[in-house]
């Protein structure tokens, strides 16, 4: 019978976990620890309306103080756990040896950084809050050029932001069209068409040799030896999970803390979320992912591991959901796809601003991709969460009205 | 216990409208409908987990 279970990382992951334990009867000691000051907050509207200053900091509180209270949680902020002992089941926090029953690491993903770019002033990556209300204060001071390095998710939702602002906007991206590697390359023209019209200046198939400035940025200096001027830079190149702390603890580290099919990575040891690398049994293969439903997924999905042990537990198999606001487009992604599938838009076109695409390959429905089409997109999740193939997906579509 | 949402908050991602289709469904117009205001007891955990999975967090339930 387990008496102290510890979580570290207190975003949605760690937090979600916290509240299953309770639900589930967990009667024991529950630690969170965060290594930041602030209280657990949601992270999707930094890049969207809480940068451009439309969402009060109040709303993005992922749990109450009076919950915190009535779960009996003990959140422990600005506290970093700095090693782990699989072994003797003990955690290092802050040079003081701690030991727990049951651990849930949930330490999440940090910003990748562009190399010698942190000594200058204006050059931003967007993760945290602090982060955010860093951006939306240079938005509102900058005189107008603001760069942003990198035509991701997070990228083209700054980019969306900073239009909206009526800044003035460039994205350098290395691929030839954005998210290209995530929703294929016809999905990323029609993508790339939307931030063009919307007044974005963006360049693809550029690289980036190095930011210029002394003390304040004044440039992006590309490989081809061209100048792009800047009074703000934010670089959106992915991000970089967070298991430093665990090189020495004895668990898996590859890009990921590896787990087995239930989320397991050690004895009494589960990873949930950005952190966490897993065996899906769907997909046969480990995958990690960065969304924001799998964290609320996963940490609860953890939980449950953790108290009920594997035997009465199905593998952690869900059908990977995003989304993401840029302009006016609600873009839904559900499923994984892959740079071999086969695209076909199936109800609208891209021409009129909303319509619906699926992804298949070997006669399988892999994922599908939806601008402005949220009821679609859930349909078509529930095809693929059934294992339809290609035809009946197809089938289902012309019954669509 | 009675279905509450802030429509002022829902953005129609439609996540409810896959977990608890007889509670929630986003139409064709890209507004969420809720079909089912008081729902029985046995879809309780359905629509707690419609409640945690809303990225907006604008669903709620009054008892």
């Amino acid at each position: 019978m387990r008496s102290s279970i510890t979580i570290v990382g207190a975003s949605l992951s760690g937090i979600r976990a916290a509240e299953t334990l309770r639900s589930e009867g967990f009667k024991g000691r529950i630690k969170i620890l965060g290594d930041e000051e602030r209280t657990p907050y949601d992270r999707p509207p930094l890049s969207k309306n809480f940068l451009d200053g439309e969402m009060p900091f109040e709303r993005l509180s992922l749990i109450s103080e009076e919950k915190i209270l009535e779960l009996e949680i003990e959140l422990e902020l600005g506290s970093k756990a700095t090693n782990l002992d699989i072994e003797s089941q003990t955690l290092e926090i802050e040079g003081v040896k701690e030991s727990f029953d049951g651990l849930i690491i949930a330490t999440g993903a940090r910003a990748r950084q562009l190399p010698n770019s942190d000594e200058i002033q204006g050059v931003h990556t967007l993760r945290s809050l602090d982060d955010s209300m860093r951006i939306r204060d240079a938005f509102k001071s900058v005189k107008s050029k603001v760069v942003i390095v990198g035509a991701g998710f997070i990228g083209c939702e700054v980019a969306s932001t900073a239009r909206n602002l009526e800044l003035e906007v460039t994205i350098l991206e290395t691929q030839q069209v954005p998210l290209c590697h995530v929703l294929g390359e016809e999905v990323g023209s029609i993508i790339s068409d939307f931030h063009i019209t919307n007044g974005v200046d963006l360049k693809c198939g550029v690289e980036v040799q190095e930011i210029q400035g002394d003390d304040q940025v004044e440039g992006v200096l590309l490989t081809d030896g061209t100048l792009i001027e800047a009074d703000l830079v934010v670089v959106g190149i992915g991000a970089v999970p967070n298991t430093e702390w665990l090189e020495s603890s004895g668990l898996t580290i590859e890009d990921g803390v590896c787990c087995d099919e239930t989320c397991l990575a050690a004895p009494n040891i589960v990873a949930a979320g950005d952190v966490a690398r897993w065996y899906h049994i769907g997909y046969g293969k480990s995958i990690r992912l960065e969304h924001w439903d799998n964290a609320v997924e996963q940490g609860k999905y953890s939980a449950q591991r953790l108290l009920h042990g594997k035997t009465n537990h199905p593998p952690y198999a869900p059908v990977p959901w995003f989304w993401s606001d840029q302009f006016d487009r609600k873009i839904q992604l559900a499923g994984i796809s892959s740079p071999e599938d086969e695209f076909e838009v199936v109800v609208d076109s891209p021409q009129e601003g909303r319509f619906t695409g699926i992804y298949g390959n070997e006669g399988k429905l892999r994922a599908v991709l939806g601008i402005n089409r949220p009821r679609h997109v859930m349909q078509f999740k529930s095809l693929i969460e059934k294992g339809s193939s290609w035809k009946e997906a197809l089938e289902f579509a012309s019954g669509i009205e | 216990m009675r279905v509450v949402v802030d429509f002022d908050l829902c953005e129609s991602n439609a996540i409810c409208m896959q977990i608890a289709p007889d509670i929630f469904e986003v139409r064709d117009d890209d507004f969420l409908y809720v079909l089912e205001e008081t729902p029985s007891e046995d879809r309780r955990s359905s629509l707690e987990e419609s409640v945690q999975r809303c990225p907006k967090q604008a669903i709620s339930i009054e008892e």
